[in-house]
């Protein structure tokens, strides 16, 4: 084979809402550039094989597996992740009931829980409690036993779905 | 772990994909919704030179129905296929195992062509495929072709994909009158590849009479199977216990299930026929 | 002044109040490990065995050095120049043996996945490139993967030096067994296994050590448990002045134990930084921490017990039986867990008849040592599985059963037939109080109603005592440098903020929540104005970190001693300024009150304004101490134990084995109970890792001991669908060993909840008089039980 084939590729999209331009390697998946390039850590890595969740993140309004993304298919794509959602105020009401009912200790996997939640709460904003349990079951929570973060989530479902 | 180094080209159209695929032969790899692909690069145990993203190809994504026939673009995401009123409509039986695939981030980027291609022997959709008897149509750069899908999945991770064809997508006979589904699956927690599942259809008659019975299992075998034995006894009963028994036993005698992890052959079989009589109660119900 | 804390105005104690540091978690803006980025940091990937036991030949390496991006490559025969060899021993624990354990393999490799090669690069991606790269030549040595067998005369000797495979050997033998054996009109008998299970923090083990040549210093930014420790074995190990080190432990992952051990990876992480004269951080990836983050568990337990007719434990004997891996984890010993398992079978009972032994083995697998709730879910599945069998064996009801025997709440302090003292538990208010909260008789009728439908669903209850606020009996004695004591210091500041630094770490417990409540209880100001600086040997006052529950009850003790002496020395100024005697004043809320009217006499701030900036306008003898330490520490008892029960509800398909949880109590005594949102999050979290071990965890080893499950897909941990709502409640037996009153409650969820699953599932299946008693319980084993399968 003579043809080089391109190791690093040019990329331009919109992270949190403001527009980047960068170089990455092909290899680099997205948590791993939003964290290295970006210094936007609040993305973690748990498992690099897509079973934990702790990388879910928000990719043109869905939530994904940060860590089954390559940066490069990110070209042209719109990335919300935990710090972005922090400050425009859309979780604000997730947040502060994960607050409130300690759904969260070492909060590792919460900003995948949260974006996770987000997902649900806007999605299926009827469901009970075995919904939400089958819709956080991609995402690994250690310390909490899910309980609360169930509740949390329920709380804001209900609270948004009463408001709408 | 951190993927070996790759190169990466993101495809403009179906020909430059296969273009590519020719001349990098063995060396790359198609990229679609990556959920399966990843980890494996992400684990070091695949190391491709190239990957071709075709996840840019509109034409290769989409669902439709012409005339009996629904087609399901081989890059349509699951998330998709799983909202899809045509897929409710027009093929139940996927449906219904949607849910079951993996969990809703993976369903996001995830492909129901990707998913076939792979041939997971775990995997829900090709065995709901089998059960369809759907037709994969298949891209080269000679031409197209079509391949039934009980010729499709030839074994563990193995397809009748030759090198240098791409699965552009999916036929699936619409559901007529009368046709009934099941799907029904063992997994130890919900979103995980099941211990066994079964996918399975057939006609009933206005007196309860079964025909038309296809009975596919996933991950009873190294590769998703018909129990055509088991769907043979069943043909021309009610469902009734005692031919729900007979197509237990002689899904024993046809079957060879494989071990893993999670469970002997024996234990497989064992729930694969308690599967088999819950998805009779349910094609009956 | 003679108000306990407990009861003073505006206090924090027993109130559910948000954790301070939750908030900046919830935005991802947390600081792990891998968050920190310093100049010139390289990172490091280690080559690994592939095979369990397998010497080494040549390594070569060229390749590997000439790679893109790569710094350094090193061996273990130079790291070892560089990094000291260690032996996991304690001297209390007699007859304890292991070899020394180096931070790469030098001659041989013991275990698939010991590091064998560090690779050193600019970025992980081309550290691992490069480590694909490193050769080596292995010729492959015998195997001793099966603990069964390991000390049978045909197995070779992992170290031959050490003469056999025993790492140790307890045996413990009470009263009278045999009697007791030869009275009993129902003997019981089982063997009981749980399977190896290893943490699975979400964030994996970390470290960033960076190493000042100039001035000999070292900063190690490490995810851990236990910085002092850490900071005593990097300078021992390494030939640095302990002084020149410093450990700094930011927010922490998870750890359940899994962070409060040596890791050779993470020796050999900061060796090289001393070695390359700069940072070089190691974040383990998902799938070396499967075969390197400590696995625990893995026992065997053959056990009887003989009962009398009218319900009456008479004896209990069991054996016991684990294998470590190839070495005695350093430096808390793999011994533990074993020893803990002979300390805790039968312990809430009153039977006096008691023999165990214990014997712990190496063998070619991962290394095991203390991970959550260590020995408590062995010991209780072995003591409430075989009540349940002697309840069921002279037909009475299992809570019935547990009434005849728990040790009565009047009878403390009690002794154990281990020899250990039991404070103060409440067994029997707890018992009454879970079968009220789960209504225990209805579902009996529920239950017995469904199963004439061919519903099989099923109760199990489990007693557990929990061991919690350690002395200097668990590690100090036996020669660790594990700090027992810890110390707290609390600083009014001029603004009327209190800075409060402390031993104790926050692993997402709430241990930072707690000590601000208590601080801003003992000084009286409001929780908005507590600081809290925890996780840096630097600055805190030395401690042993947080693990074994010793958090709230040792740091929460230290803390309020800190903040009692604080407020007295600020009302002392008070005082002097306001020209009142200091047991008229008060602190309540921030402000300085007159403490029989509680009218306001002076604001924090305006007493930090004088005293810092114009302390010309006090008295000469008057010199205001605004900062004050104390540390405290446990030594009435080995252990302050608590008490508590579980029950489980559940169905079990019969015709798939399949397990479905439905619902889960918990009633549990940790004492006095500062934040009852954390306690009881702490028991669910708890629980569930319990529940994990039951039906899904386990470390799965071929026969040549290589891991088959070293992946998130296989290595099933509990997610949300399956686990149940766990409803908790409380009986409060306050400990008398300090004024707080607070014993621990982090084992308590994980001790018992598998015992309570274990006896449901029996339950459950015992119309077809099948059970289960090897953990996990798979659908498998569900439906071998039931003879559907072989």
């Amino acid at each position: 084979m003579t043809e080089s084939l391109p190791l690093n590729l040019p990329i331009d999209l919109t992270v949190n809402g403001e527009r980047i331009s960068a170089t990455v390697p092909a290899r680099q998946h997205l948590i791993d550039f939003l964290r290295e390039t970006l210094s936007l850590t609040g993305s973690h890595i748990g498992c690099e094989h897509g079973v934990c969740g702790a990388c879910s993140i928000r990719v043109n309004g869905a939530v994904v597996r940060g860590c089954l993304t390559l940066a490069v298919q990110c070209d042209g794509a719109s990335v919300d992740t935990i710090e972005g959602l922090s400050d425009s105020g859309a979780i604000a009401d997730l947040q502060s009931a994960f607050h409130e009912r300690n759904a969260l200790q070492c909060g590792f996997c919460t900003p995948g829980m949260l974006a996770t939640g987000y997902d649900i709460v806007r999605r299926l904003p009827d469901a009970d409690e075995a919904r939400i349990r089958r819709e956080l079951s991609g995402n690994i929570c250690r310390c909490t036993g899910y309980h609360a973060i169930v509740d949390a989530i329920e709380t804001v479902a209900a609270k948004r779905g009463a408001g709408a | 772990m951190k993927p070996t180094p790759f190169g990466y080209v993101k495809a403009a159209s179906l020909p430059q994909a296969l273009d590519l695929l020719a001349r990098h032969g063995e060396e790359a790899q198609i990229l679609a919704g990556g959920q399966s692909l990843i980890p494996t690069l992400n684990m070091r145990l695949s190391a491709p030179r190239l990957l071709i993203d075709i996840s840019g190809l509109a034409d290769l994504s989409g669902i439709a129905v012409a005339g009996d026939i629904l087609r399901i673009g081989a890059l349509t995401r699951h998330a998709e296929v799983e909202k899809s009123e045509l897929v409710a409509r027009h093929a139940p039986l996927i449906a219904a195992a949607m849910p079951h695939v993996a969990h809703p981030a993976i369903r996001n980027r995830g492909t129901f062509g990707g998913s076939l291609a792979l041939a997971d022997p775990a995997a829900e959709l090709p065995a709901c495929c089998l059960a369809l008897a759907a037709t994969m149509i298949v891209q080269a750069p000679s031409g197209s072709r079509r391949i039934a899908a009980r010729d499709f999945f030839k074994g563990l991770f193995e397809t009748a994909l030759e090198a240098g064809e791409v699965l552009t997508a999916i036929e699936i006979p619409i559901a007529v009158p009368g046709q009934v589904f099941a799907f029904e699956e063992l997994a130890r927690r919900h979103g995980d590849y099941a211990i066994v599942g079964i996918a399975a259809t057939a006609r009933k008659a206005a007196d309860g009479t079964l025909s038309d019975i296809r009975l596919a299992y996933l991950n009873l075998e190294s590769r998703p199977v018909l129990a055509g034995k088991a769907a043979a006894a069943l043909a021309g009963t009610t469902g009734d216990a005692a031919a729900v028994t007979a197509a237990q036993d002689a899904l024993a005698g046809e079957a060879s299930p494989h071990a893993d992890l999670n469970a002997t052959p024996e234990t497989r079989l064992h729930l694969a026929r308690v599967l088999l009589g819950r998805a009779v109660a349910r094609l009956i119900a | 002044m003679s108000l306990s804390i407990l009861d003073r105005p505006n206090s924090y104690i027993g109130r559910t109040v948000p954790r301070p540091n939750a908030k900046k978690l919830v935005q991802g803006r947390g600081t792990y490990v891998d968050d920190i980025k310093l100049p010139r940091m390289v990172h490091v990937a280690f080559v690994r065995s592939p095979y369990a036991h397998a010497r080494i030949l040549a390594i070569r390496s060229d390749a590997a050095q000439a790679a893109p991006g790569v710094v350094r490559i090193v061996t273990g025969a130079e790291m070892a120049a560089v990094c000291t060899p260690w032996v996991g021993v304690l001297g209390h624990m007699k007859g304890l043996k292991s070899a020394p354990q180096y931070a790469l393999a030098v001659d041989r490799a013991c275990w698939q996945g010991e590091a064998v090669v560090a690779v050193v690069a600019h970025s992980r991606a081309e550290a691992e490139d490069a480590a694909q790269l490193v050769e080596i030549d292995w010729e492959e040595l015998f195997v001793v993967a099966d603990m069964e067998t390991a000390l049978d005369p045909e197995t070779p000797v992992i170290h031959p030096e050490l003469g056999d495979n025993l790492a140790f050997r307890r045996e413990l033998d009470v009263g009278d067994v045999e009697k007791g054996f030869a009275a009993a009109d129902a003997i019981v008998e089982e063997t009981y296994i749980t399977g190896r299970h290893t943490g699975v923090c979400l964030e994996a083990r970390s470290i960033l050590a960076d190493y000042q040549p100039a001035d000999e210093q070292l900063v190690v930014y490490h995810s851990t448990q236990a910085p002092h420790m850490m900071q005593t074995i990097f300078a021992k190990h390494l030939d640095l002045p302990e002084t020149n080190v410093r450990v700094i432990c930011k927010d922490v992952g998870g750890a359940f134990g899994i962070k409060v051990h040596t890791y050779p990876d993470e020796m050999a992480t900061v060796a090289l930084a001393k070695m390359l004269r700069r940072p070089v951080k190691f974040i383990a990836d998902r799938m070396e921490s499967f075969v390197t983050d400590i696995h625990a568990r893995d026992h065997r337990v053959k056990a009887r017990m003989a009962v009398s007719k009218e319900g009456r434990i008479l004896a209990i004997e069991a054996d016991d039986r684990t294998g470590i891996g190839p070495y005695s984890v350093y430096p808390r010993t793999s011994a533990i867990e074993a020893n803990q398992v002979v300390n805790l079978i039968g312990g809430p009972y009153t039977n006096q008849n008691y023999r165990c032994t214990a014997n712990v083995v190496f063998q070619n697998k991962n290394v095991m040592c203390q991970y959550r709730a260590v020995g408590h879910p062995i010991a209780c599945a072995v003591t409430e599985g075989l009540v349940d069998k002697a309840a069921r064996a002279i037909g009475m009801d299992p809570a019935e059963f547990r009434r005849r025997n728990l040790i009565a709440d009047d009878a403390y302090p009690y002794k154990a037939p281990t020899g250990m003292v039991y404070e103060g538990l409440s067994h029997h208010k707890s018992l009454d109080k879970l079968l009220e909260l789960m209504q225990y008789d209805r579902l009996r009728a529920e239950q017995a109603a469904l199963r004439e439908k061919g519903i099989h669903r099923g109760i199990g209850l489990a007693a557990f005592i929990e061991v919690t606020n350690p002395s200097a009996m668990f590690y100090g004695v036996g020669g660790a440098r594990i700090s027992a004591q810890d110390g707290c210091t609390i600083r009014l500041d001029p603004t009327g903020v209190i800075t409060v630094s402390i031993g104790v770490t926050e692993q997402g417990q709430g241990t930072e929540a707690i000590m601000a409540q208590i601080a801003a209880s003992s000084v009286g100001v409001p929780m908005d104005k507590v600081r809290l600086i925890t996780g840096d040997t630097e600055v805190t006052p030395y401690g042993g970190g947080t693990w074994a529950s010793r958090g709230a009850g040792i740091g929460g003790e230290a803390t309020l001693q800190a903040g009692r002496a604080l407020r007295e020395n600020i009302l002392s100024v008070a005082g002097t300024m306001l020209q009142a005697a200091p047991q008229t004043l008060d602190i309540r809320a921030g402000i300085i009150v007159d403490a029989d009217t509680g009218a306001e006499r002076m604001k924090l701030e305006e007493l930090g304004r004088v005293a810092y900036f114009r302390p010309d306008t006090l008295p000469r003898d008057c010199q205001p101490e605004l900062m004050v330490t104390r540390h405290y520490v446990q030594k009435d008892y080995a252990f302050v134990f608590t008490n508590g029960l579980q029950a489980s509800y559940l169905e079990v398909d019969t015709e798939t084995g399949f397990v479905t949880l439905l619902d889960h109590w918990v009633v549990e005594d940790c004492g006095t109970i500062i934040n009852p949102q954390l306690v009881d999050e702490q028991i669910r979290g708890g629980v569930v890792q319990g529940l994990g071990g039951a039906l899904f965890e386990e470390c799965l080893y071929s026969a040549d001991g290589q891991m088959l499950n070293a992946n998130m897909a296989d290595y099933l941990v509990p997610m949300a669908s399956e686990m149940p709502d766990i409803a908790i409640a409380h009986v409060v037996t306050p400990t008398q060993t300090s004024e707080l009153g607070a014993k621990g409650v982090g084992e308590a969820g994980t001790a018992g909840a598998p015992a309570a699953v274990m006896n449901a599932i029996n339950d459950a299946l015992s119309p077809f008089g099948a059970s289960v008693a090897a953990q996990p319980f798979t659908p498998e084993r569900v439906l071998r039980a039931l003879g559907k399968i072989r």
